[in-house]
């Protein structure tokens, strides 16, 4: 029974992972650049939905779509300052700024909202599924990250392969100069892919703090990298292969902590993402690619 | 990378040119602590006031000013004022805390009132010993932080919380069957967890599974909390701070488990915390020197004054160390008859001597407080439990 | 290239001469005394930042592969010397030979780390190559912050669970000490000494840069098929140049520990090793004297904000990406080097510089 308690831990921690990786993978993909930055956004959007909610006191569908627009304007603010003049720069230099831009909005943040953590009112109202006699409960929490991840995988996925603006993502994503040639606004569309990648940390950010409601200016820190580490587990660039990836490391992370040791989880989980990259160097899903950096 | 390179160069001129200017002037007068000419002892304050620790260092840096306020407003300990430096030291355990302790020192600093974590405080101790500066922690709790003679706290050492809980969860016959749950990678949690452990198997309490979780992953508890169910563990102990265990405590009643909750200082403001259902900590017992509510009339005028400063916040026990740490300073500073133009090690000489021999000190977070010349602090922890919202002594 | 010293050399040699300046400026300055406590504890940790950012740079800028597991060989580095020197700090008194040799095991250990990480991970290119060896770097300190080690009579004792379970009789004593550590490492580490190992390190960097393996290294960055075509053995070179980079890291990290009085697993976490990735490229990657001033800058910069209190950090962060895109962004660079270049000519005559240094993209 605790096994099964455990897996649904995973699924659920990992389901939330998948949607942040999904952000990191999608600006990868186009903009061929590390957004260090990403999980501060997270970060942003807990703020927001708190601010929103318990300051303010709107009602909770307001809040969130108060969130996600604060996320996206704010994704292709930084997009417009820090990044586009260095479209030309070694993706190194990008990095480094990206790195920038975390440190600054990690400590703006401080500055706003001070250093008490904040508790998070969940914003996910599904009643919890009890089963085997209540030996097993699956939270409401849960229900909404597995269902929320599928639901913007597929959604994602669908955008990408059947619209124009996605398929110029794509387009962009292979070839940047030949896709210019074709016609395609290169700055609009990477543009646009900052935005739609911000407005899902802002989802992410929601799940996140739901699931576990403490709130500081480094929350979003830490479930960045590892699910930057999801991301590259799937095979960096791949839609399908961030939700893989993200359900993986989550797994992994709840059952080494249940099963060997709690102080080596996540040790374990970058040791499998080593061996997993030894076996295919580029990610369970991932496509061949051309290096750059 | 030509350009860049002669960029730095000169922005390197600039920052060296300038460090020198700031520093000269600073440093030709007080790097080597050796009083100021104004009236004035000054001390200085180290904590994380950025970072994912900073909660702990503004508690402390708030409440020490207050005290220093009051000290002044009173006119000082005899005709001396207290002047208070406070730096931030970002929770680093290496340079970025003896970087803040020098910045300290070239403030003029004549007495050291840090530092807030266990970590920074351990870089420090053999700094402020060889500058013999008399050094008193609000907060780091770990036993090798007061191996030198003259680093004192004010906070338990984390060998005798864990001793007391034990001690207290079996005398009272509180429960048989404990789960502990303890944070691996912080000196204070696995301090404390280590002597509870000891000491649990000497009263003959069955702990029936113990959980660690690390700075990394301190926000999904579902595998601990799992693990303690399965085991019927009747008591939680949770040997950390309130931040994480607003976290088990919110994850353990969507599990539906519901033990007794057992904590120890670190728990303490888990009521303050913003937007906290504070139904959730109902029932939850900590042994804490410390309670924002307590109806004795230090704590309240403690309260107030920090309340009415603050932008109406609830201190808690860091707060409440601090504040003590600075009224110690102060009264040894007055029993010692201190100047202010004597020098660091002077000071530190005395009141090093005068801490240990017969000092005795009624705070906030203790009656009777006395100290070995060990630095340990001896005094009795009050052991609390929250009801209908507030703390009550048990 | 009219010179008649080759460009690199003489590269090097201006290096080495602005090092020598900036040492005895700084001795002058602590000899008189007009140095303040700040800025005199910040002198040994700017130069082990400054050894681990001009090592780094050999792996990102000479064999142009990225690394992120910086921080994880100056953590093996650090504990393996302070190790050494708390066990042999009562047979071994002087401290220049216990120093010494902690130096070497530092670096050696580091470098044995360096070769077993690189033997698999070195197969892998750019980002694949940054997230696994940012995955070392976190395993490794992961591992030492659960790690007790202690010893008494009856020999060493392991655990990775907790001091009590080491089962010490009370004659033993802790090694390391889980989460806390290691302390009680001699405090050997000066400026002097910290300042003649970076002279060192950056005497072999240079050095193996203009070496053959160094240029065989370098053409594998530049062109790896056709390094490959003319027989060079590619691992090889990778492997020499990350044991090399590991070797340097964990001699910082010895630097490191033997500053302080306690040392703690935790500091050594991704951050760190962002953190000297940040002075490599901010200095201009492949470009050794510009890590060195960026390490500098960059540690100073902090701790001259200081009097800016709360919105320290937050300065130190928008200075950061300033600097990145003045540096990097084409028009802006362009911008100021015609005006940097006017205002040279008014002071200087105009000579023309060496050839600037090929930069990895």
């Amino acid at each position: 029974m605790a096994f099964l308690d455990y897996l649904i831990n995973g699924i659920s921690l990992g389901s939330i992972y998948a949607v942040i990786a999904l952000g990191y993978t999608l600006v990868y993909g186009i903009a061929k650049m590390l957004n260090f930055a990403h999980g501060d956004i997270i970060m942003v959007g807990g703020y927001a939905v708190f601010t929103a909610m318990v300051t303010w006191g709107w009602s909770t569908w307001v809040a969130m779509l108060f969130a996600v627009v604060v996320c996206t304007l704010l994704g292709i603010t930084i997009e417009k300052v820090a990044y586009k003049p260095l479209r030309k720069a070694s993706s190194l230099s990008v990095l480094i700024t990206a790195i920038g831009v975390s440190y600054f909005l990690q400590n703006l943040a401080l500055l706003i909202f001070d250093e008490k953590p904040k508790v998070f009112t969940s914003v996910v109202n599904i009643p919890k599924i009890n089963l085997f006699d209540g030996k097993v409960v699956i939270k409401g929490e849960t229900t909404a990250a597995i269902l929320v991840s599928v639901v913007i995988v597929v959604g994602l996925s669908l955008f990408i392969n059947h619209t124009q603006k996605g398929r110029a993502m794509l387009a962009v994503s292979e070839d940047k100069d030949a896709a210019q040639l074709m016609g395609i606004n290169v700055n609009s569309t990477i543009s646009l892919t900052f935005a739609i990648g911000s407005g899902l940390a802002a989802v992410a950010g929601m799940l996140l703090c739901s699931s576990y409601p403490t709130l500081t200016n480094t929350t979003g820190a830490m479930p960045g990298i590892k699910a930057f580490v999801a991301a590259v587990f799937g095979g960096i660039g791949s839609i399908p292969g961030a939700m893989i990836g993200g359900i993986l490391i989550g797994v992994i992370e709840i059952l080494g902590r249940a099963y060997i040791s709690p102080q080596l989880a996540d040790a374990m989980v970058f040791a499998v993402l080593i061996l997993v990259l030894m076996i295919k160097p580029t990610g369970i899903l991932g496509k061949k690619i051309n290096e750059k950096v | 990378m030509k350009f860049a390179k002669k960029l730095m160069a000169l922005s390197l001129a600039a920052v060296m040119a300038g460090s020198c200017l700031t520093g000269c002037g600073d440093s030709s007068s007080k790097s080597d602590g050796s009083g100021s000419s104004d009236g004035t002892i000054v001390i200085g304050g180290s904590g994380p006031l950025t970072g994912s620790a900073a909660q702990y260092g503004v508690a402390v840096k708030n409440a020490a000013q207050l005290a220093v306020d009051e000290i002044n407003k009173d006119g000082g300990v005899n005709g001396v004022k207290f002047k208070l430096v406070f730096e931030d030291d970002e929770a680093d355990p290496g340079d970025k805390a003896v970087n803040a302790y020098n910045a300290l020192k070239d403030k003029g600093m004549q007495i050291m009132l840090g530092t807030v974590t266990t970590g920074s405080c351990l870089a420090v101790i053999d700094k402020t010993k060889q500058d013999n500066i008399f050094q008193i922690t609000p907060s780091a709790s770990a036993q090798d932080v007061i191996k030198n003679d003259n680093t004192f706290q004010v906070c338990f050492t984390d060998p005798n919380q864990g001793k007391a809980s034990a001690d207290y969860i079996a005398d009272n016959n509180i429960a048989k069957k404990i789960a502990i749950i303890y944070d691996n990678s912080d000196a204070y949690s696995s301090g404390i967890y280590n002597t509870f452990k000891a000491e649990a198997a000497e009263k003959g309490l069955d702990i029936v599974t113990e959980q660690s979780f690390t700075k990394d992953s301190k926000t999904d508890f579902s595998a601990q909390i799992t693990a303690a169910k399965s085991a019927e563990a009747e008591l939680l102990f949770l040997p950390i701070y309130y931040q994480e265990a607003s976290l088990i405590l919110a994850q353990c009643k969507s599990a539906d488990y519901s033990p007794k909750f057992f904590g120890c200082d670190g728990l303490d403001g888990i009521l303050s915390v913003d937007n906290f259902d504070k139904s959730l900590a109902e029932g939850v017992m900590l042994l804490t020197p410390f309670a924002a509510d307590a109806s004795d009339d230090a704590t309240q005028k403690f309260v107030k004054a920090y309340k009415e400063k603050y932008n109406n916040e609830t201190p808690n026990q860091f707060a409440a160390d601090a504040y003590d740490g600075i009224k110690i300073i102060a009264k040894l500073v007055e029993k010692e008859g201190i100047k202010a133009d004597m020098s660091a090690s002077e000071i530190c000489d005395k009141l090093k001597k005068a801490i240990s021999d017969g000092f005795k000190f009624d705070g906030l977070t203790g009656q009777g407080m006395t100290w070995s010349a060990d630095g340990a602090v001896s005094k009795n922890p009050k052991a609390v439990v929250i009801k209908d919202g507030n703390y009550s002594a048990l | 290239m009219k010179k008649k010293l080759n460009p690199q050399t003489r590269k090097s040699f201006i290096t080495y001469g602005l090092l020598m300046i900036v040492f005895i400026a700084v001795e002058i300055l602590l000899s008189t005394g007009s140095i303040s406590s700040m800025m005199q504890g910040l002198l040994v940790p700017i130069c082990v930042y400054s050894i681990l950012a001009v090592s780094l740079n050999l792996t990102v800028g000479i064999l142009g592969e990225l690394s992120l597991g910086q921080a994880g060989f100056m953590c093996v580095g650090a504990y393996a010397s302070a190790i050494f020197s708390n066990l042999v700090k009562e047979s071994i008194t002087q401290p220049m030979i216990r120093f010494t040799l902690a130096i070497l095991v530092g670096g050696v250990v580091a470098a044995l780390f360096g070769i077993i990480i690189g033997i698999p991970v070195l197969r892998l290119r750019g980002d694949y190559l940054a997230i696994v060896t940012l995955a070392f770097g976190e395993i490794i300190k992961n591992v030492f912050a659960a790690l007790y080690i202690g010893y008494d009579s009856a020999g060493l004792h392991i655990s990775l669970k907790s001091q009590g379970d080491l089962g010490l009789k009370p004659d033993g004593k802790m090694i390391i000490n889980g989460a806390l550590g290691i302390s009680g490492t001699p405090n050997d580490s000066t400026f002097e000494i910290a300042f003649v190992i970076l002279f060192i390190s950056v005497i072999i960097i240079y050095n193996f840069v203009h070496s053959r393996t160094g240029r065989a290294v370098m053409s594998i960055r530049d062109n790896r098929i056709a390094a490959e075509s003319v027989g060079l053995n590619i691992t090889k070179y990778k492997l020499i140049t990350f044991a090399l980079t590991a070797f340097l890291a964990g001699v910082a990290g010895t630097l490191y520990s033997h500053n302080f009085y306690s040392l703690q697993a935790s500091k050594f976490d991704y951050n760190l090793s962002i953190l000297i990735l940040v002075f490599v490229v901010l200095g201009g990657i492949g470009n050794i004297r510009g890590s060195i001033i960026a390490a500098a800058v960059l540690t100073l910069l902090p701790e001259l904000l200081r009097s800016i209190n709360n919105y320290r950090m937050l300065f130190y962060a928008v200075i950061l990406i300033v600097m990145m895109i003045c540096t990097s962004n084409e028009t802006i660079r362009s911008f100021f080097i015609r005006n940097f270049e006017k205002l040279k000519g008014l002071i200087f005559k105009k000579k023309s510089d060496g050839a600037a240094v090929k930069e990895a993209e």
